[in-house]
């Protein structure tokens, strides 16, 4: 075991695996010199080169255009963009191009591409660098998009996304990059893609959570369980695909279910996993399934007060959970 | 200009008849009903594709457009899976999951047609990454119309191509209208080649409807790429002799500029003019390949129409590997 910060997992696990594999190479804006905005490529251009560690022009379509390209021409791109936020530029590629070239071509082309974002609010970057982008990707089949919230789920499950043989969108929340740390098994272990996990065991309530509202839940629970409730906290770290099963039993155990959100909440994910609840665990539920999301302004506001009211607390989601253990 | 041998320039005519004729039995096939949605005829564009191609391996890739039967003959696509494709059968090449506008062919290199405009620029570029990657003299060939130089991709791959000196070609059919609109309406430069000085590579105009010139600006090129010269834009311009889409009124051109074009412009007959003034080919010779393309068209068909209809069944293999 060693403990590391989200950011030092994302860092370590590129480096392991672009010294395994050759194929890989990392195209993005400021990936190269600067070693990307938020250093998570901080020494790949020594390492390896600036063929393989590639400082593209601010290009967002092109840079993943370019990665389809080269993953089907044979190789394992990594593309970064720099903010989650700047993937619009990008969607045309990502939803029309790479979702469905291997559906199209009978199985003949696949995309091993993996597009990382570092994304969400918290760190004050206001409209056009705190945006949640799940939603639009986990959409669509021929992605899968996965957002797992530790040093450990991240080194598992990038290393699986680094070997898949189909485009992944890769979300790192950037506000919990260096404030959540914790303890990664040694060795080239890998989680794969789609299996939620159920971080904390609770017979009351369960509330399911990724991101930085994973980290705000699992605190909120503790809050709760000094006053006799016990919350059960699933980490919903992959979204497509989505592990039913898990959010199912869980659902099940407690009857009472809470889906907490940084996104938007209408049309969010958690929309879907509320009506996945709703369709398959009816009867075994003691209460409405529950939404806390996002507000329904377009995007991130920038002064803290307006910020807090946005973004998802131990605090807004303690008393959602209490008024749930108490329906 | 090099003397094209003989063989070479049959071979040329051959491959531009088989387009023509491809597209008149499409057009035939969409009237009696078997084709469905919508077919975009590539006829009056031949002497592009096929002169370009005409220097790629099986294993160079290229990126087409919703315009794109011509490219895929010309990159040695089987007219039978093609017809079948369009027919929307279990033997076409997409299984019949994309008509007409979606044809892939991974054992040819050919990355797909493209219902998006611009879709497939970046990919080819992508390709073209990987042959310098991996230090192979493979090259990457995007076409694309007048409408898809308007997309903000096409600016996008230029400049990446041209800094990483990328062995890709960008071909702009220009063939005069992006859908209904006139280039006059869309480009504030006649000469759309002219963009290449703007990223540092070479532009070249060329008469698209003589497959001796298509043929020979492409030779340079592809030569420039497969020796890590970096990348050219072509422009050719042509005319498609059917409207955007099968049924479109056209009502953004006259009858006389279409029956101008083909009356003074048509590449099969220029081709076949200078096929026999050249003495490449006698009149003998051409109607022998003009049987022959009938011939394997109609073999096409027959094997198309035999297919299975294609079913929902297996549509969702395929999303995901494994």
């Amino acid at each position: 075991m060693t403990e590391k910060s989200n950011v030092q997992a994302v860092h370590d696990t590129l480096l392991g695996e672009f010294r395994r594999d050759e194929r890989h190479i990392l195209l993005g804006e400021d990936v190269g010199v600067r070693g990307g905005v938020f250093r998570v490529s901080d020494g790949f251009i020594e390492e390896f080169g600036a063929d393989r560690i590639i400082d593209t022009p601010v290009a967002e379509s092109s840079i993943v255009g370019i990665a389809i390209g080269a993953a089907i021409g044979g190789l394992r791109p990594v593309a970064e963009m720099q903010f989650a936020d700047f993937h619009a530029p990008a969607f045309e590629q990502i939803v029309n191009e790479a979702a469905r070239m291997r559906y199209r071509s009978v199985g003949a082309f696949g995309v091993p591409l993996v597009i990382r974002m570092p994304w969400g609010g918290g760190v004050r970057g206001a409209l056009y660098h705190s945006q949640s982008v799940e939603a639009f990707y986990a959409h669509v089949p021929g992605l899968k998009v996965v957002a797992p919230s530790t040093p450990a789920d991240i080194t598992g499950m990038l290393r699986s996304a680094l070997r898949d043989a189909d485009p992944v969108v890769f979300l790192e929340h950037k506000a919990i990059y260096r404030s959540v740390k914790g303890d990664v098994p040694d060795g080239d272990y890998t989680i794969p893609l789609g299996p939620a996990d159920v971080k904390r065991e609770g017979a009351d309530i369960t509330v399911y959570a990724y991101g930085i509202s994973l980290h705000h839940a699992l605190a909120a629970a503790e809050r709760l369980a000094a006053d006799g409730v016990q919350a059960t906290v699933v980490d919903v770290r992959s979204l497509r695909p989505l592990d039913a099963e898990t959010v199912l039993r869980e659902a099940r155990k407690t009857g009472k279910c809470l889906i907490v959100y940084e996104d938007n909440r209408l049309f969010g994910a958690g929309a879907e996993i509320a009506a996945l609840i709703a369709e398959e665990a009816f009867e075994d539920l003691d209460a409405p399934v529950m939404r806390l999301g996002g507000p329904e302004i377009p995007a991130m506001p920038f002064n803290k007060p307006q910020e807090d009211w946005f973004m998802p607390s131990p605090e807004k989601i303690a008393v959602k959970m209490r008024e749930l253990a108490a329906y | 200009m090099s003397a094209l041998d003989r063989a070479t320039a049959l071979e040329l005519y051959r491959v531009m008849r088989t387009i023509r004729q491809f597209e008149a039995r499409a057009v035939q096939l969409f009237g009696e009903n078997k084709i469905w949605g919508t077919i975009h005829s590539y006829a009056g564009q031949e002497g592009v594709a096929v002169g370009v191609c005409a220097h790629l391996r099986d294993d160079d890739w290229i990126t087409s457009t919703h315009r794109g039967h011509g490219h895929c003959i010309a990159k040695g696509a089987d007219v039978g899976r093609m017809f079948a494709e369009l027919l929307g059968r279990e033997t076409g090449y997409c299984r019949g999951r994309g008509g007409s506008m979606h044809i892939a062919d991974t054992s040819k290199g050919n990355l797909g047609a493209n219902g998006i405009v611009g879709g497939g620029i970046p990919i080819a570029t992508g390709a073209a990454l990987t042959a310098t990657y991996t230090g192979s003299d493979r090259v990457a060939v995007s076409f694309f119309g007048d409408g898809g130089a308007n997309q903000g991709t096409l600016h996008e791959s230029m400049n990446l191509a041209a800094i990483w000196k990328l062995p890709v070609l960008f071909v702009c059919e220009n063939n005069q209208y992006a859908e209904t609109n006139p280039v006059k309406d869309a480009f504030a430069v006649e000469d759309i080649s002219l963009r290449a000085a703007g990223y540092g590579m070479p532009g070249v105009r060329v008469n698209g409807q003589d497959v001796r010139e298509t043929y020979r600006v492409a030779a340079d090129a592809v030569a420039r790429a497969r020796s890590g010269l970096g990348p050219t834009f072509i422009v050719a311009e042509t005319y498609r002799y059917e409207g955007h889409y099968y049924g479109d009124p056209q009502v953004y051109r006259t009858k006389d500029e279409i029956e101008d074009w083909r009356a003074k412009r048509d590449p099969l007959v220029i081709a076949r003019t200078w096929l026999t003034t050249d003495r490449l080919a006698s009149e003998a010779d051409l109607a022998r390949v003009d049987r022959e393309v009938d011939a394997e068209i109609e073999k096409g068909v027959a094997f198309a129409e035999a297919g299975e209809p294609a079913s929902p069944i297996r549509l969702p293999e395929d999303v995901y590997a494994g």
